[in-house]
């Protein structure tokens, strides 16, 4: 069953998926932006494909391209849910 | 990187010829085997028997690969066989020859569906377990028809050349995760796809024979292989010197 998806909930999601790209748990927040993570397109396909496994929320391509920073990716996956 | 345990190999088209070799080398090899055939279903079993007896694990999963997602084509697999798709061998294949002023749509269509675009949609399925356990092995069959010419094919020309540029791209995108993505090109192989070669193609082979199932299976099943862990994005090329 998937998960309900609350801000809460979605943000401990990326949070925890995030070091397993080499992200170092200290420089994450919502204002940090992908690029100064040095996480990759490959990296949040991956990241999409946890949030699906998790909350049944898909996120294309598209998506993908136009969120910038954490708080974005939170904010997309939260905004698609409702 | 040692492949997980329980990893299952998905074969298309596997009833028999190439694809039959391919699924009996790769469980040779310690993979559970997925035998996908689309209409014989009595090839399928025998090639699951085969496997069965030789000591391995397979099982046979009717599907059109052709049409619809794949989605219940891998969850078969997986549960059936205990373990994540972890290897995919796109060999399924069809052919409408035919000069390309006479060639028809459907003749076209036909052909790209299931050798081109369904070879893409088992691999953008196929990459979501292989991505997630950091391993994974993709095997394109190919053909030597693409990167050569070959009169009165070239909707399956197409469709192969295709494979190959699909091959390379993909690969270069998963590399790093552990997920190689390789092609074979078969030339002039013993199936009933292409009986009755003419003794003039022989001799146009340098090795002076037509290969067997089994000599592209020996291909695959290297590819597959831990020990091609860094091969990737390559098309190697079984046809007895034809394109040397």
């Amino acid at each position: 069953m998937a998960t309900t998806v609350t801000p809460e909930a979605v943000e401990k999601t990326v949070y925890e998926a995030l070091p397993q790209f080499g992200v170092e748990e200290s420089e994450i927040s919502r204002d940090a932006t992908f690029e100064e993570l040095d996480v990759d397109s490959l990296d949040l396909a991956e990241l999409s494909q946890i949030i699906e496994d998790e909350y049944g929320v898909q996120l294309k391509g598209d998506d993908v391209g136009k969120i910038k920073t954490v708080g974005d990716a939170i904010d997309l996956v939260v905004s698609r849910a409702g | 990187m040692a492949r997980p345990e329980h990893a299952t190999a998905l074969v298309t088209g596997a009833s028999k010829g190439i694809g039959a070799a391919i699924a009996r080398a790769l469980a040779a090899d310690g993979w559970h085997v997925a035998v996908n055939y689309r209409s014989d279903e009595e090839g399928a079993n025998a090639t699951v028997k085969a496997i069965e007896e030789a000591g391995g694990k397979a099982v046979a999963l009717h599907a059109d690969v052709a049409n619809g997602a794949p989605d219940e084509l891998f969850k078969q697999a997986e549960e059936q066989l205990g373990g994540p798709v972890l290897a995919l061998v796109n060999n399924a294949g069809v052919t409408a020859d035919g000069l390309a002023i006479q060639l028809d749509d459907d003749a076209w269509d036909r052909v790209i569906g299931t050798n081109l675009t369904a070879a893409f949609r088992l691999t953008r399925r196929a990459m979501r377990p292989m991505i997630k356990a950091r391993y994974g092995r993709i095997v394109n069959v190919a053909s030597v028809v693409g990167p050569r010419a070959n009169a009165g094919q070239s909707n399956y020309a197409a469709a192969k050349a295709g494979l190959i540029g699909m091959t390379k791209t993909v690969a270069a995108e998963v590399a790093r995760r552990g997920v190689t993505v390789n092609a074979v090109a078969p030339g002039f192989i013993e199936t009933e796809m292409t009986k009755d070669v003419p003794d003039a193609v022989i001799e146009a082979i340098p090795a002076r024979r037509v290969g067997t199932p089994d000599d592209v299976a020996a291909a695959v099943r290297f590819l597959a292989s831990e020990d091609a862990g860094y091969v990737t994005g390559t098309t190697l090329f079984v046809d007895g010197g034809m394109s040397a």
